[in-house]
């Protein structure tokens, strides 16, 4: 996306520019980024900020579970001017004095990338990215602030990033007391743009919140404001478990990296040892599909190209085991809906979690919620002895809900291992999936090649230990066919228990309307009553109450009784 | 139904009406108070519960009830029937009545309740009719009058109506109202009669009401001469039906000699129409006879070339009665009719004996006819 906002005053990536053209040779790291910076997510200052906040929580989050603690964050914005501070606070375990540096400040450095489990961050580029895009746009380095339990004192550091050797620089390191007994404080300045609405700052946070009821959340604004969002749930979500990758799905270049690299010493044993769900019998069989050229016994590192092409179309058509599950967490159905529940107010609320697929051998899983009915949207409400009312809650300011409004297409949010994706969604698999559903038949309107129109928010989350982003940035998910099929599953699963919702609403609507329609007329049927038998206002209205109880009673006879709102 | 309207004094309908609305508003507020959702059982008043009663001779209600239970679809209607029970109850207590056309507008201070059109108002009113019927009582009774006015009245008859304000009796001697005649009013339940006429003549056109009327006709034949204009009004009819009831007379119908006059006009008042079957049982005469004109007449009084050719709805209206009209199926020598004039083609009106002169009707055809009533068609 050009950046057509920006004054020519405040582009830094100019000054750069013009640094780099005096030192052709040197292509560093800093170079890369910046020619790439909008693959990382950092293109646009409003886009910047929010980025830089997303990757220091992910980090935070992702710190606190390793270690198995319920996570308590803390973000804070300040500005001045352009410039924004972005304070991200955490109650993790703290990091060790001498693997801070290389952690805020060497791009590509991370303990996620050479392991196949699911976790937020997956490459190492993230938090480091965002203390060179400060570094980059305001010439501050980032500012940490860590203790790890036990420690009597914090360790408090600068971190700047050596752009040409792709190192960090640490200095002004200093000892403290600090206030908490463990846990770390990442402090990044930069330059940004605060915005509103559905990519801001708090939307991020809240979009977190829902997916992560384990986590409570402190969140203060550049202008003082503070909003918390508080754990629903008390317990943390599994471990989830480091695995060997499936061999459904492999492409042949990492098959062949594989055989190069493996410690097993024959086929057989390469084949049980270095993919999940294969076990000797499935191991023999996929030696038996790739015919005479190998063996049992065939030495991995020596199979040759052809035998290797002959071996991955044998795995492909050799049937196996679905991928374990253990290893992809999904968030899980009731603690979808708690999220969902305290994050926005809805009259509906229904959420599925799919059976684990594959995609290129690795496991994902996908869950689907749904959210429907503006609140402040006037319903009908059943009470006790089948009374019914018509609730008219309070509106809600706009913009402030998640829900769309009743003429507008539903807010789509979207989740990659627990977060939340706020931009590219038309290229999005869930988007995709979500167009493809057929809403229609759900008996919701939809446009032609479009998102369907409703009070609704559709939350599909995608876990798995290797989420197929489109790019670095992690903005969208690569819409393949296996991962759009089980969302497209997913949403229909959750159609139907809107569909059913829905059809149970409109009774509801019209009964009450028939309701009041027949109570227009009470007074009528009481008052000729009157006239005729001579009665007392008393009189008429104990009958109009009685008539009125007998219509009552009559609905739940007829309709079924009532169930509340789901 | 043992009781009906003519074992009774007027005071004694008032009380019974009173009684069934009462009735029905108890049964009613009973339901409610157990807890049931009321309901009103009414007469069905569609075709298919409309029956020709060939002893009693008129078409009445068949069997069918409809059961009007206060739902979403009642609502309205069931509020509205009460409604104008109410009214109905409180015009009989104060002597009061209403025509359709004011029933109509009562119901615009009902709020909610109100009739957007007069036929929803009608509807309803035919309902209520339907059911007063089944309990021997009319529309009349109940205080809704038809818009309409009843006929003319002229002869040898003296009615004796009251006074509304002083309830003194007031005689209206028919034979002194020179060139004009007596009015039929509204509602006739509360008119007595002395005559000492032989029979009852009811004429089609005003016209020839006139002409008979003019030439004192009813001086010389003993009768009295009654202006139907038409297909007669309720009160017309139920006029007639009283007058022939309570003094023992003949009623004798002087009409054109064509379908409608056969089916519409004559049958109607003989044994009324199959869309007002509620109320046929008051408002029929089944001592009517119809003199004249018949198809035979055209031949006999030499009115061939008087006549006109039946049009296209007139051959259709026979055919239709001879296929489904219970009533003419009945009466072979109806068929026989109204067989003959389809196959002559031609009509005749009252006014076709003008041909032999103004008043040839008084001093030739009528005279000649009523020597022999039996001859009347049925």
């Amino acid at each position: 996306m050009p950046d057509q906002t920006t004054p020519p005053e405040a582009q830094p990536q100019k000054v750069s520019a013009l640094e780099l053209a005096g030192r052709q040779r040197d292509i560093s790291i800093s170079e890369f980024f910046l020619k790439n910076r909008h693959l990382l997510g950092f293109d646009t200052p409003e886009k910047a900020l929010v980025t830089a906040v997303k990757e220091a929580v992910d980090n935070a989050v992702d710190a606190c579970e390793d270690a198995g603690i319920l996570p308590e964050i803390k973000v804070e914005l300040r500005r001045r001017g352009r410039i924004f501070t972005v304070a991200v606070e955490d109650n993790g375990p703290g990091i060790l004095e001498e693997q801070i540096g290389r952690i805020f400040g060497k791009l590509l450095y991370g303990s996620k990338f050479h392991k196949l489990a699911q976790s937020r961050g997956q490459q190492g580029m993230g938090i480091a990215a965002a203390g060179m895009y400060g570094q980059l746009t305001t010439g501050k380095p980032l500012h940490i602030l860590s203790r790890v339990e036990g420690e009597p004192l914090a360790t408090d550091l600068y971190v700047a990033i050596d752009t040409q050797k792709n190192r960090p620089d640490v200095h002004r390191k200093k000892h403290l007391e600090w206030g908490h007994p463990q846990g770390t404080r990442v402090e990044i300045v930069l330059e940004g743009s605060l915005q509103g609405g559905r990519h801001s700052v708090g939307a991020y946070l809240r979009q977190t919140a829902i997916a992560n009821p384990h986590i409570t959340i402190h969140y203060q604004d550049p202008d003082g404001h503070t909003r918390d969002f508080f754990r629903s749930i008390h317990s943390l979500p599994p471990r989830p478990r480091e695995i060997k990758p499936h061999p459904h799905g492999i492409e042949l270049g990492r098959l062949i990296q594989m055989l190069n690299n493996t410690d097993s010493r024959t086929l057989m044993q390469f084949l049980v040892n270095d993919f999940s769900s294969v076990g000797r019998k499935t191991a023999a069989r996929i030696i038996k599909a790739a015919g005479q050229r190998v063996s049992e016994r065939s030495y991995p590192t020596h199979i040759a190209h052809t035998q290797a092409i002959a071996l991955h179309r044998a795995i492909e058509k050799t049937p196996v085991l679905s991928p374990r599950t253990d290893c992809v967490v999904p968030i899980g159905e009731p603690q979808l809906l708690k999220g969902l529940q305290s994050e926005v107010a809805a009259d509906f609320y229904t959420a599925t979690t799919r059976p684990a697929g594959s995609y290129r051998g690795n496991p994902f899983q996908i869950e689907v919620a749904i959210a429907y009915g503006q609140a402040g949207e006037a319903r009908v409400d059943v009470a006790e002895g089948g009374r019914m009312n018509e609730v008219r809650p309070e509106p809600v300011p706009a913009g402030e809900d998640l829900l769309g409004l009743k003429d507008e297409p539903a807010h789509l949010l979207r989740f990659a291992n627990r977060v939340p994706l706020l931009y590219q969604q038309s290229g999005c698999a869930i988007t995709r999936a979500a167009i493809q559903t057929n809403w229609r038949a759900y008996g919701l309107h939809q446009p032609k090649g479009a998102l369907p129109i409703g009070p609704m928010a559709i939350l599909v989350h995608l876990a798995s230990v290797w989420v197929p982003y489109t790019s670095e940035a992690k903005e969208a998910i690569e819409p393949t066919p296996e991962i759009v099929k089980e969302i497209v599953l997913g949403l229909q699963h959750c159609g139907r228990e809107l569909a059913q919702y829905l059809r149970r609403k409109a009774r509801l609507r019209r009964e009450y309307e028939r309701r009041v329609y027949i109570e227009t007329y009470l007074p009528h049927i009481g008052g000729a009553l009157q006239d005729i038998l001579a009665l007392s206002d008393e009189e008429r209205d104990n009958a109009m109450q009685r008539l009125d109880s007998a219509l009552h009673e009559s609905r739940q006879k007829q309709g079924g009784g009532h169930d509340g709102n789901a | 139904m043992t009781e009906t309207l003519e074992d009774m004094e007027p005071g004694d309908l008032d009380v019974r009406t009173l009684e069934l609305i009462e009735t029905l508003a108890r049964q009613i507020r009973d339901r409610i108070e157990k807890g049931e959702l009321p309901e009103i059982r009414l007469p069905v008043r569609s075709l298919s519960n409309v029956t020709y009663d060939a002893a009693e001779g008129y078409f009445g209600l068949g069997a069918a009830r409809k059961t009007r239970t206060l739902t979403v679809n009642t609502a309205k209607s069931f509020a509205q029937t009460l409604r104008m029970m109410a009214t109905s109850y409180g015009m009989v207590e104060k002597d009061d009545f209403a025509t359709k056309r004011e029933a109509y507008y009562i119901s615009k201070n009902w709020g909610d309740c109100r009739f957007d059109e007069q036929a929803e108002s009608d509807a309803i009113m035919d309902d209520i009719e339907a059911l007063a019927s089944i309990h021997g009582l009319s529309r009349e009774q109940l205080r809704f009058y038809p818009e309409a006015h009843g006929g003319s009245v002229a002869g040898r008859l003296t009615v004796i109506d009251r006074n509304a304000g002083t309830g003194e009796e007031i005689e209206i001697d028919c034979t002194r109202l020179g060139s004009g005649a007596y009015s039929i009013p509204h509602s006739v339940e509360q008119l007595s009669f002395r005559t000492d006429a032989r029979f009852i003549l009811a004429i089609e056109t005003g016209g020839m009401f006139q002409r008979l009327n003019k030439h004192r006709f009813w001086e010389s034949a003993d009768c009295i001469i009654v202006e139907m204009g038409g297909v007669p009004t309720r009160a017309t009819r139920r006029f007639i039906r009283r007058l022939s009831d309570q003094q023992d007379l003949p009623v004798y119908c002087f009409v054109d000699c064509d379908p409608y006059g056969f089916t519409n006009i004559y049958r109607t008042l003989k044994v009324g129409s199959g869309n007002a079957a509620h109320i046929n049982r008051f408002f029929c005469v089944p001592r009517a006879r119809f003199l004249g004109v018949t198809p035979q007449d055209i031949t006999d009084f030499g009115l061939d070339d008087a006549t006109h050719p039946l049009s296209k709805g007139d051959v259709k209206r026979a055919r239709d009665a001879l296929h489904n009209d219970p009533f003419i199926r009945q009466h072979p020598q109806w068929v026989a009719a109204i067989e003959q004039l389809v196959g002559m083609g031609v009509r005749a009106e009252q006014q076709a004996l003008a041909k032999w002169g103004l008043n040839y009707v008084i001093e030739e055809y009528l005279p000649e006819k009523l020597s022999n009533p039996d001859a009347f068609l049925p």
